[in-house]
C-alpha cells in the first residue's frame, strides 16, 4: 500500500488537485452560458436554471456562424502551413551546420520580442497598399490574414521543433545517407514521421494561438461578415458588458469546441512516444 | 560537385546528392511553376501602378527562388527560405518601419506632409458665407454602409454634373448614376448610397467630412444639402505661414517641430511629420513622469515574467511527470480535462477571470464568503494576475513537457533504475538535463512573451491599483501597458514616442534573452 502511494497515489493526488483549479472557471462559464437571465450579476458557479436562450440570441442577433467559419478556416490553414514551414527550418537548424546558423536562430527568437501591437500601425499601412494592388489578399480576406500570420511561422515553434530534432540520434540520418538517401528523403521519409508528436503539439499550439489572436485581426477585419470569433466576441462585451455576459460565455464555449476537437484528433500522436520505438532498432 | 555550405555529412559523401535530386523533379517542377505563376499574377498590378521598386524586388526574389531550388548547392537555405521570406515581409519589415518612426514625431496631428497639414487647416476653417454655392448631396460609401469610407455624391444644380468627393478631393463621376426628382443622386455604380437611417447613425463623421476645393471646401449642411464654403485661414507662401483672413493673425511654420506656431506660442493642431532625431529617446530618460516610476515598474515586470514562466513550468512539469506512468489509471481522462483551460479562448477567459475577482458579485468572494477588493491592494492584485497566468499558462508547459518526456528514450531511465539510482536522482541527473535541452529555448521565449504580456494586464486589472499621486502608473502595470497608456491614452496617439519606448523595452528583453541563450549553448553541446 505504501509503495502504491509512493509510486502511483501521489500522481492521482496532483491530478485531482489540479483538476479542481483547472475546471472551476470553466464550470462558471458553462453555468453563465445556460443562465436564463444572461447577466453577469446573476451568474453563479452552479447553474441556477437551464435555458438555451443565450445561444439562440447569439445566432439571431450576431453573425456568430460566419465568425466561426472564418476563424476555423484561418486557424486551420495557417497552423498547418506554419507547422510545415517551421519543420523545414528546424531541420536546417538542427541537422545542418552553416554560416549564420547561430545568428539566424537568435534572430528568430529576438524578432518575436518586439512589442507586437506597435507594429500594427506599420502592418496597417503595408496592407493598405496591398489591398489597393492585390484585393484578393487585402483587408477582410482569409488569404491576407493567413499570410500575415505565416510571417510568425519561424518563431517559438521552430525552437520547439529544433529541440526535438536535437534529441533524435544523428546516426539515424547518417545511416540513411550512407544508404544513398538524399536530404529530402531523409527529411520527409525518416525524420518527419519520427517528429510526429512534436508536429502535433506545435500544430495545436499554432491553432490555439490563431484562434485567440485579437490585436491584428481587429485591425485587419472590419467588415461584420469577415470577423473572426475573437474580434466578434470582444465587440460583444466592449459596450454592453453585464447584459451580454451570458451570450458572451455561450460564444466562449462554442469557440472552445474546435480547439478541443483538434486536440482530440492529435491526441494519439501527442500521447504516443514514437521515438522510443524508433531508437530501439 | 562541392557543397561548401551544407553539413559535414553531405560534404563527406557528395555523390548521392545528385541522383535523388533528379528523382524528385516531378514534385519540384510543378511547385516552381506555381511560384512563377503567382509572381506573374502579382507583377501586373505593380506594372499598372509603375511600382518599379516593388517589381524589381519581386523579380529578384522569384529568380532567386528558382535558382535556389534547381541548384544542388545551398541545402540549408532550401529549408529556410519559405519561412524567412514570410518573416522578412510580415515581421522584420513592419518592426523596422516602426523602429524608424521612433526618430520622428509621427502621431495624431503629425501624420502626413506639410502640404497635407495646410489642406487640413484650410479645410477645417471653412465657413458658409453669403453667396456660397449650394449643391444637392447624397451620402454614399465604397464599402460597408456601417463602416466603409464615406463619399459625398454632389450634384451641381446649375450644370447637373455629378461629382464624388472625400477628404482627398473631388472628381467627376463618369459611371452610371440615377438622379431623383430633387436633383439628388439615388443610385450610382461602384457606390452604395446610405439610406436616412444609416446616414443618421454616422452623422458625426458626415459633419466632419470636408471635401477640399480651391480656396475652400464643400461641407454638408444636413444630410441632403451641401455648400462650398470659404476658408477662414489660408497658407501664405511668402512668409511660410498660415494667415487668418478675418483677424490677420499669423502662425509661422516651425520645421523642427513640424507645426505652425504663432508669435504668442499658440500651436495649430494640424502639423506634419518631421524627423526629431533622438529627442524621443532623451524624453524617456529625462521626463520625470516616466523615469521615476520606470524602475519600480521594471522590477515588478521582471517579477511578473519570472513568476508566470517559472510557475507555469513547475506546475506543468509536475503534472507531466505525474501523468508519465503506465500505472496511472485514467491518464487519458486526466489529460483531456487538464488541458481544457488551454482550449478556452484566452482573451475571453481573461475577461471572465476579471469578473470572478469582482468585489461585489465575483465568484471568488461568493465562494469563500469574503468581501475582498482584489484589485484594490497592490499585493492582492499582483497575486491575482499571476494566479490567472498560472491558470492560462500551465497547460502549455504540461503539453510541451509531456512531448519532451516522451522523446526521452525509456531505456535511459530504465537503465538508471537498474543501476540502483533513486527515482529522484534519475530525474535530476538524466530526465531533467535532457528535458532542458528541448525546453530552455521555450522558457526563454515564454519569459519574453510574459514580459510583454499586454492582454494579461490590460484585460484584467488595467494596471490597477493606482497610487493617489500618479494616475499614470499602477501597481500591476507592465512596461508595455504603461507605455500604451502614455503613448495612446489621453492626449492622443504619439506613435513616434511610443516606438522609442518600445525600443527600450525590446533592448531589455533582448539582452536578458541573449544572455540566457548563451547558456543553452552548453546544453546543446551534449547532443551536437
Amino acid at each position: 500500500m505504501m509503495t502504491w502511494i509512493r509510486q502511483v497515489g501521489w500522481r492521482h493526488l496532483v491530478g485531482v488537485a489540479m483538476l479542481v483549479f483547472a475546471l472551476a472557471p470553466i464550470v462558471f462559464v458553462i453555468s453563465a452560458a445556460v443562465n436564463p437571465l444572461g447577466t453577469l450579476s446573476s451568474s453563479e458557479l452552479v447553474p441556477t436554471g437551464a435555458s438555451a436562450g443565450n445561444f439562440e440570441r447569439l445566432f439571431e442577433d450576431t453573425q456568430f456562424g460566419r465568425w466561426f467559419l472564418n476563424s476555423l478556416v484561418i486557424a486551420l490553414a495557417s497552423s498547418a502551413a506554419s507547422v510545415f514551414i517551421s519543420a523545414l527550418a528546424a531541420y536546417a537548424f538542427s541537422r545542418r551546420r552553416f554560416r549564420g546558423r547561430r545568428v539566424g536562430l537568435l534572430s528568430v527568437l529576438l524578432i518575436q520580442m518586439f512589442p507586437q501591437f506597435l507594429a500594427i500601425v506599420a502592418i496597417f499601412l503595408i496592407f493598405s497598399t496591398v489591398t489597393e494592388y492585390w484585393p484578393a489578399i487585402g483587408f477582410n480576406t482569409w488569404w491576407g490574414l493567413i499570410l500575415l500570420y505565416l510571417g510568425g511561422a519561424l518563431g517559438v515553434n521552430t525552437w520547439l521543433m529544433k529541440g526535438f530534432f536535437d534529441t533524435l540520434p544523428r546516426e539515424l540520418d547518417e545511416s540513411a545517407t550512407v544508404d544513398g538517401a538524399s536530404h529530402t528523403q531523409v527529411f520527409f521519409r525518416i525524420l518527419l514521421p519520427l517528429v510526429a508528436p512534436i508536429l502535433a503539439v506545435t500544430a495545436l499550439l499554432a491553432f490555439i494561438g490563431t484562434i485567440n489572436e485579437f490585436l491584428i485581426a481587429n485591425v485587419f477585419l472590419t467588415d461584420q461578415g469577415s470577423k473572426t470569433l475573437a474580434v466578434g466576441l470582444f465587440g460583444m462585451v466592449a459596450g454592453e458588458r453585464n447584459n451580454n455576459f451570458g451570450m458572451f460565455c455561450a460564444g466562449t464555449l462554442l469557440t472552445a469546441i474546435p480547439t478541443v476537437l483538434v486536440f482530440q484528433l492529435l491526441q494519439r500522436y501527442i500521447t504516443d512516444g514514437l521515438t522510443a520505438g524508433a531508437v530501439k532498432g | 560537385m562541392t557543397t561548401q555550405l551544407s553539413g559535414p555529412v553531405t560534404r563527406a559523401r557528395p555523390a548521392p546528392e545528385e541522383e535523388p535530386a533528379a528523382k524528385n523533379g516531378w514534385i519540384r517542377i510543378p511547385l516552381l511553376a506555381v511560384t512563377v505563376a503567382i509572381a506573374i499574377w502579382a507583377a501586373f498590378p505593380l506594372i499598372d501602378n509603375r511600382a518599379w521598386t516593388g517589381l524589381a524586388i519581386l523579380t529578384a526574389t522569384t529568380a532567386g527562388l528558382v535558382y535556389l531550388y534547381t541548384t544542388p548547392r545551398h541545402v540549408p537555405l532550401k529549408y529556410l527560405a519559405p519561412g524567412t521570406i514570410l518573416l522578412v515581409l510580415f515581421q522584420i519589415f513592419p518592426v523596422l518601419y516602426t523602429a524608424s518612426t521612433a526618430f520622428t514625431n509621427f502621431g495624431d496631428g503629425h501624420r502626413g506632409t506639410k502640404q497635407d497639414a495646410v489642406v487640413a487647416i484650410q479645410t477645417a476653417s471653412v465657413t458658409q458665407v453669403p453667396g456660397s454655392r449650394q449643391y444637392a448631396l447624397t451620402v454614399a460609401t465604397t464599402g460597408d454602409p456601417a463602416t466603409g469610407p464615406l463619399v459625398f455624391l454632389i450634384t451641381d444644380p446649375a450644370t447637373g454634373q455629378v461629382s464624388a468627393g472625400d477628404a482627398s478631393g473631388r472628381k467627376d463621376v463618369t459611371s452610371e448614376v440615377t438622379i431623383g426628382g430633387t436633383g439628388r443622386v439615388t443610385a450610382a455604380d461602384n457606390y452604395t448610397v446610405l439610406n436616412a437611417g444609416q446616414a443618421s447613425l454616422r452623422s458625426q463623421e458626415i459633419t466632419a467630412l470636408a471635401v477640399p476645393t480651391e480656396g475652400g471646401a464643400i461641407r454638408s449642411s444636413g444630410l441632403s444639402r451641401a455648400y462650398e464654403g470659404r476658408a477662414g485661414r489660408a497658407y501664405d507662401r511668402n512668409c511660410d505661414c498660415i494667415r487668418d483672413t478675418t483677424t490677420g493673425k499669423t502662425w509661422t511654420a516651425d520645421e523642427s517641430a513640424g507645426a505652425f506656431v504663432s508669435s504668442d506660442g499658440e500651436r495649430l493642431a494640424q502639423g506634419w511629420k518631421v524627423s526629431v532625431g533622438l529627442s524621443n529617446f532623451t524624453r524617456v530618460l529625462t521626463d520625470s513622469a516616466i523615469s521615476t516610476p520606470f524602475l519600480r515598474t521594471l522590477v515588478w515586470n521582471f517579477a511578473f515574467a519570472l513568476a508566470s514562466t517559472g510557475g507555469t513550468f513547475v506546475l506543468g512539469l509536475l503534472l507531466a511527470m505525474a501523468m508519465h506512468s503506465d500505472r496511472v489509471r485514467g491518464r487519458t481522462f486526466y489529460r483531456v480535462l487538464l488541458v481544457l483551460p488551454y482550449a478556452m479562448p484566452s482573451f475571453a477567459m481573461l475577461l471572465v477571470w476579471r469578473d470572478m475577482f469582482n468585489t461585489d458579485f465575483g465568484l471568488i468572494n461568493n465562494l469563500f464568503g469574503s468581501h475582498v477588493d482584489w484589485f484594490g491592494g497592490s499585493a492582492s492584485a499582483r497575486l491575482a494576475v499571476i494566479l490567472v497566468q498560472l491558470w492560462l499558462g500551465y497547460p502549455y508547459m504540461f503539453l510541451v513537457a509531456t512531448g519532451a518526456l516522451q522523446a526521452i528514450p525509456r531505456e535511459l531511465s530504465e537503465a538508471s533504475r537498474i543501476d540502483g539510482a533513486s527515482p529522484w536522482a534519475g530525474f535530476r541527473r538524466i530526465t531533467l538535463p535532457l528535458l532542458m535541452v528541448a525546453l530552455t529555448p521555450l522558457l526563454i521565449s515564454s519569459f519574453a512573451f510574459n514580459f510583454n504580456n499586454f492582454n494579461a494586464i490590460y484585460l484584467t486589472t488595467e494596471g490597477a491599483p493606482f497610487p493617489a499621486d500618479n494616475p499614470a502608473n499602477g501597481a500591476t502595470d507592465l512596461l508595455i501597458t504603461y507605455t500604451y497608456r502614455i503613448a495612446f491614452g489621453g492626449g492622443g496617439a504619439q506613435y513616434g514616442y511610443a516606438a522609442a519606448i518600445s525600443i527600450f523595452i525590446f533592448l531589455i528583453v533582448a539582452v536578458v534573452s541573449a544572455v540566457s541563450f548563451r547558456r543553452t549553448r552548453r546544453l546543446e553541446e551534449v547532443h551536437a
